[in-house]
């Protein structure tokens, strides 16, 4: 699978995912995009082969049956070649050409229906690679990819517009094919039965080919900017249901109804736009047709009239023309979703395209864990597309059985820290490493073995409490997963459900309550039994009580491990071996709580505000400068 | 002909956090259960109000029919003029025809253009009745699924049902061809008509063995994509938590199974769909051979003049292309029908929460809480809250505090009539909760969520969102009383910053303050803190009360905190274990009580080394 993914995937040179989505048309993106698509299709030679092929028979016999309906009406009035006219003769000459009849209509729609089949084998088979390759990109893509694109435009592209390249691969191209066949063998056919007639029926192909073009651009424009809109309305209504604790907190129905009311009126005027754009030019299309068929009436009917046309020639140009009516039908329908292809492929490779930016390195080796010493040296960090730094010249040390703590205000930069260990940004400078091996060296699969992070912002799926505590290894055993509950203080807590640890917790976990969701999430970062555990902010909401029994247990079940703690309560880091304190992405003060409380730093004033009997409001001042002037 | 985008949509949930091997498809389907079967009728009800475009639509598609059937039989006279059995000049028949085909351009365009005006309107009321009708769905049902399987709904099976109606309008219109080209091969000539139309009920038949065996097919196929997309949208929302537990692999394999399996089902549906094109085929050669056979004798015999032959070829032939694109609409309706199933699901879902007819509105400048015997529960025969209560005075600042769990949130909710009560009473401002209306309630009591949510857009934007005629000035102040201000302007962009999914670029603390600071733009009569302040340290904190104290002079106030220091300024503290009021009281007077608020309190100062005692005397 692996190849396939691979050959999706680099079939064009890298370009960034998140250029701007423009409603600009690039007059070469049509066909480089779906001649990329096609080439997708042709790694299935022999089904697309054998799909042409169908098509070609189809075409053909399907202009076979003018010739023999020309040829019946001519036997049917009297005009047969040798110009003797014998009932019995005709009756049999009727005959044949009515089994004929049958047999090709018998082999046209077999092979039409083969055709169909095949094309949509392709296509489904074209769309399982692109699932895969689309589904293993994501999932690969680094942190810094999913900061900047929206879950609700992945999910929109990974469906809708998946669906709009494999409808173009499904229908579009080989009815293209058909409809070349057609034209090219049955122009060919007329064209030499009768110059005059044959130019006449095909006069107004040119005409419709203009059309077409022309009606392609527009749609294409069309296209861009209503599926902008649409994914703005997905965006909307997505972002309405999640946050639907916040919108009905603030009763906010009513403004809610009109955000909706304006997006959803755009996409439905674009939409409207698109038919008129589609319909003018068919209509048109169309007239230019049977306006053709008019000529074809009169020229030939005036022949047929002198004598120097039979009837039944007349019939096989006006039945040729019948046939090629329904593709002509049909090119609205191929440019419209060659048109949406087109912007639908764009979107698609886009994300297939993009690099991550955080992978293996070539040969790169697993990691050795020792000593377990966790190290950063010098670093320095900024978000992609930031000015500012997030985090400048951090040295940091932590080993196997110590622990680290981390404090300082929102935004100071803690959690930035905490993300860089496991590698879900690189460092802008500096380095990390453990037992002195360069985590950018090692496999990803090791490092985020080895390092746990118990991520502030918390996500559980909608499955099971075990699913979810079990995430990490799903074939943990059930002893492992009681025991990271228990750690977790959870464990008591679930023995009392009705369901035990089959209980579905919701999406996002919102059935357990905040301190619920929270040790959940410590308990699923102790399942696979790491080298190094870092906690962010994971007790905010917590109570003391319950912390404070997680923090022993903890301490007697991870006593081999690195422990990393984040946390605004100072009793969390009370007893660690080393306190950082962090502002504005710097280390401005270290060392352990009593050496911290004899600095009578920022650390010891945090201490005292946070101890003080009174409250927050007994006085009037700031306690950090009142500690610092002390 | 399936696409597989439509019928099931995406959905979250359940697809990969499993370890069985089943796929959690049904879970979070439970809430839709209500449901009545008449679609049809019920979709009827939303071309009501556009009763005039369907008239003209319907019109429209008569008379492009009318033109269609018109347009061969102008042929026959033409033939028949060039063959001179007929009285008609040639040119006379053309200038006919030149008439019927513009007619037929345009009302083309007429026809499809209303019909899809027609069907986009329709749509749009649908979707938006649906939008609607989840504001106002309580959040217990809510709670029970994902947003992605609603989103399915919203905007798979809306897609899936337009489709079909843009589509019908047409299939009506093929239906009234059909009907045209068997009245007028009849009246052509009965017999050779009826002959011709012999083939008629081997098509039914054909039809009618088919359509059990397909359906099966289709199913499948629908079922099969929306477990694939479900899928997809659960690894895709919860992609930090697959790569930082590494079940990159795992989730992988588990989602080729599913792809292979709706890769599999997908050709099937495609086999089910295209074993049609040959019958009709081979049944249009049939009638096409009656025709040469039985109108050719005729024509030999003289009965029948060579230009009915010919339009008669012309009509069989154009006969079977509706019926070739009907039983391609066939697959089409199906999936409609699931769809129009599964949307007026969620039209069905029933609205627990409303106001009663003729509710109060609070005019009181500060109104208290009052709970009278309230017992509370998500779950039938699990209560959270038992029989619990409780007074927040007015200008009183009350405090609950308690261990995880015991149901200090849920308290919350209450009072905002997210839930209603199984028992006993919430009264806000000396009313019961259920007679004020929904808007005034939202007005008067301002909550900020224990989990903060942003929306994407501006940080000004989510800052009013409460209230979205604040200028600029009175975001600003809500934005310094809550310390949000400096780290804002530290951004390029000010409060135009831009923020991701959620917040997403923000710093977790960052996002509450941005959640407080829109609770106070809101000026509510009531505030409620739910472990605001959880993810803010101790400074900024302090910061934040003595802004309060002076922004909130004389409101009702209602603070959450599991940081006792928070806290022990209220007024009165009740403390909750187990939805359960064990104590209540002012900070010293609890402390002296030495009862689950002191044990609370001493934790949180000591030391895991020497909290032997209190935890043994907490879990006693
Ligand atoms: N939507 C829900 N569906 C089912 N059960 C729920 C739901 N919300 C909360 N619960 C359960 O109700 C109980 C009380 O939850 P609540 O959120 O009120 O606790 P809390 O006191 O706010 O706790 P915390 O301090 O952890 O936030 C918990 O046991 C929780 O599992
Ligand atoms: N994904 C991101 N993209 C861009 N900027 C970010 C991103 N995440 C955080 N930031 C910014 O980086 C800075 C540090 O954020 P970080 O999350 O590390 O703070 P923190 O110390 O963990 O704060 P808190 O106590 O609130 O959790 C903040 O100013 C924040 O706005
Ligand atoms: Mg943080
Ligand atoms: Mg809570």
């Amino acid at each position: 699978m692996n190849t396939v993914a691979s050959l999706i995937m680099t079939a064009q040179p890298p370009q960034q995912a998140a250029e701007p989505t423009a409603a600009r048309v690039d007059v070469k993106a049509m066909p480089k995009i779906l001649g990329r698509l096609t080439r997708l299709a042709l790694r299935y030679p022999i089904w697309s082969g054998a799909a042409v092929s169908c098509a070609l028979g189809a075409a053909v016999f399907n202009l076979i049956t003018p010739r023999l309906l020309g040829q019946a009406v001519d036997q049917a009035h009297h005009l047969l070649v040798d110009g003797q006219f014998n009932p019995a003769a005709t009756h049999a000459a009727l005959l044949t050409t009515a089994l004929l009849i049958v047999g090709t209509c018998a082999v046209r729609g077999t092979l039409t229906g083969l055709q169909g089949f095949l094309g949509e084998a392709i296509a489904q088979r074209v769309g399982y690679d692109l699932r895969l390759a689309f589904f293993q990109k994501l999932q690969h893509m680094s942190f810094s990819f999913h900061d900047t694109n929206h879950s609700g435009d992945l999910i929109a592209r990974g469906m809708l517009d998946l669906e709009g390249v494999r409808g173009f691969l499904e229908t579009g191209v080989l009815r293209v094919i058909t409809l070349v066949l057609l034209l090219g063998v049955g122009s060919w056919q007329v064209l030499r039965a009768d110059l005059q007639l044959g130019l006449l029926s095909l006069s107004f192909v040119p005409f419709v080919i203009w059309r077409a073009t022309q009606m392609g651009a527009l749609l294409r424009v069309t296209w861009n900017r209503l599926q902008e809109m649409l994914s703005n309305l997905t965006l909307d209504m997505e972002e309405n249901l999640q946050g639907s604790r916040v919108v009905r907190a603030f009763a906010s129905r009513s403004f809610e109804l009109a955000k909706f009311d304006r997006i959803a009126q755009a996409a439905l005027e674009l939409s409207n736009r698109r038919i008129v754009i589609r319909m003018g030019a068919m209509s048109v299309m169309n007239l230019a047709y049977y306006s053709a068929m008019a000529l074809v009436l009169f020229f030939g009917g005036r022949r047929v009239a002198d004598g120097s046309l039979t009837v039944g020639m007349l019939t096989e140009f006006l039945t040729f023309m019948s046939i090629l009516q329904q593709p002509v039908r049909q090119v609205g329908m191929v440019v419209n979703s060659s048109a949406r292809a087109t912007s639908s492929g764009r979107r698609l490779f886009e994300i297939l395209d993009a690099q991550p930016e955080i992978a293996d390195v070539p040969g790169a080796k697993n990691l050795v864990i020792d000593q377990g010493v966790l190290r950063l040296e010098n670093v320095a960090f900024s978000y992609p597309g930031s000015t500012r730094n997030a985090l400048t010249d951090i040295n940091i040390e932590v080993s196997a059985g110590r622990t680290l703590g981390i404090v300082g205000a929102p935004g100071s930069g803690k959690s930035t820290l905490a993300g860089l260990i496991p590698r879900f940004y690189d460092v802008t400078a500096g380095r990390i490493t453990i037992d002195g091996q360069d985590i950018r060296r090692v496999t990803l699969q090791s490092l985020r073995r080895s390092v746990s992070l118990v991520q502030q912002e918390i996500f559980l799926f909608d499955t099971s409490i075990h699913n979810n505590v079990a995430y990490t290894d799903p074939w943990a055993q059930e002893e492992r997963v009681i025991e990271a509950t228990s750690i977790a203080q959870l464990h008591e807590h679930i023995a009392t459900l009705p369901k035990g640890y089959s209980t579905r917790v919701g999406e996002r976990g919102v059935s357990l309550s905040g301190g619920q969701r929270q040790r959940m999430s410590i308990a699923r970062g102790l399942v696979s039994q790491p080298d190094i555990i870092i906690l962010d902010d994971s007790t905010a909401a917590i109570d003391a009580a319950t912390e404070q029994r997680v923090r022993a247990a903890l301490r007697d079940a991870v006593n081999h491990m690195a422990t990393i703690i984040i946390a605004h309560r100072l009793s969390a880091l009370k007893d660690a071996d080393e306190i950082v304190f962090l502002e504005g992405g710097r280390i401005v003060e270290r060392g352990n709580h009593q050496h911290l409380i004899g600095a009578g730093g920022r650390y010891a004033a945090l201490w005292a505000l946070q101890n003080r009997t009174d409250g927050y409001l007994g006085t009037a001042g700031h306690p950090l400068e009142e500690a610092q002037v002390s | 002909m399936i696409s597989s985008g439509g019928g099931g949509g995406g959905g979250g949930g359940g697809g990969f956090a499993d370890r069985s091997m089943r796929n959690a498809v049904d879970q979070g389907e439970e809430i839709f259960t209500r449901f009545d079967s008449r679609i049809v009728q019920r979709l009827w009800g939303f071309f009501g109000p556009h009763r005039l475009y369907f008239v003209a639509a319907l019109s429209a598609v008569l008379l492009f029919t009318a033109v269609q059937v018109a347009i061969p039989y102008t042929v026959r006279y033409s033939i028949d003029a060039s063959v001179g059995t007929s009285t008609i000049a040639l040119t006379t028949v053309l200038s006919v025809f030149g008439g019927l085909i513009v007619l037929y351009a345009i009302m083309q365009f007429v026809q499809e253009w209303l019909s899809s005006c027609l069907a986009q309107r329709v749509i749009f009321d649908l979707r938006r009745a649906m939008f609607a009708h989840l504001q106002d769905v309580s959040l217990s049902l809510l709670d029970q699924t994902q947003v992605g399987r609603l989103m399915a709904r919203l905007q798979g099976d809306v897609g899936s049902l337009q489709e079909f109606l843009e589509n019908s309008v047409s299939a009506i219109g093929d239906l009234f061809l059909l009907i045209g080209i068997i009245v007028v091969l009849l009246g052509m000539d009965l017999k050779l008509g009826l002959l011709t139309l012999s083939v008629l009920p081997l098509l039914v038949l054909a039809r009618a063995l088919w359509i059990p065996w397909a359906k099966v097919k289709f199913r499948r196929a629908r079922e099969s994509s929306s477990s694939v997309n479900a899928a997809l949208a659960e690894n895709i929302s919860g992609i930090r938590t697959v790569q930082e537990n590494r079940r990159e692999a795992f989730n992988f394999e588990r989602y080729t199974g599913l792809v292979q399996e709706n890769l599999e089902a997908q050709i099937g549906s495609s086999q089910a769909s295209q074993i049609m094109v040959p019958a009709v085929d081979i049944l249009t050669g049939a009638a096409l051979a009656i025709v040469v056979v039985v109108g050719g004798e005729a024509v030999l015999g003289g009965t029948l003049g060579v230009g009915v032959m010919v339009a008669y070829i012309f009509y069989v032939q154009r006969f079977f292309d509706p019926i070739r694109t009907l039983s391609m609409q066939y697959t089409m309706m199906q999936r409609a029908a699931a769809s129009g199933h599964r949307i007026f699901e969620v039209l069905d879902l029933p609205i627990t929460i409303a106001d009663r007819p003729d509710p109060v509105e609070i005019t009181q400048a500060t109104p208290g809480i009052e709970f009278r015997n309230v017992t509370f529960g998500y779950r039938p025969d699990q209560p959270v809250l038992h029989a619990l209560n409780f007074a927040v005075k007015p200008h009183q600042t009350v405090a609950l505090v308690g261990p995880t769990g015991s149901g200090k949130t849920s308290i919350t909710a209450l009072i905002h009539r997210f839930y209603e009560a199984w028992e006993g009473e919430v009264r806000v401002g000396g009313h019961d909760v259920r007679d004020i209306s929904l808007e005034s309630l939202g007005q008067t009591v301002g909550l900020v969520l224990q989990e903060p949510f942003l929306f994407s857009g501006s940080i000004y934007d989510n800052i009013r969102y409460g209230v979205t005629g604040a200028d600029k000035a009175d975001v600003i102040a809500a934005a310094v009383a809550v310390r949000a201000h400096d780290f804002i302007m530290q951004f390029p962009d000010g409060y135009d910053t831009q923020l991701g999914q959620r917040g997403r670029n923000l710093s977790i603390g960052q996002r509450q303050l941005l959640s407080f600071a829109r609770a106070l733009l809101a000026k509510p009569k009531i505030l409620i803190l739910d472990e605001a302040t959880a993810n803010i340290d101790s400074f900024t904190e302090q910061a934040i009360q003595q802004a309060l104290k002076v922004l909130l002079n004389g409101r009702t106030c209602l603070v959450i905190a599991h940081r006792l220091a928070t806290i022990r300024d209220a007024d009165l503290i009740i403390v909750l274990e187990r939805g359960r009021i064990v104590e209540q009281g002012n900070h010293d007077e609890l402390l002296k009580r030495r009862g689950l608020y002191s044990r609370l309190h001493s934790s949180s100062h000591d030391s895991f080394d020497d909290i032997a005692a209190p935890l043994a005397a907490y879990a006693a």
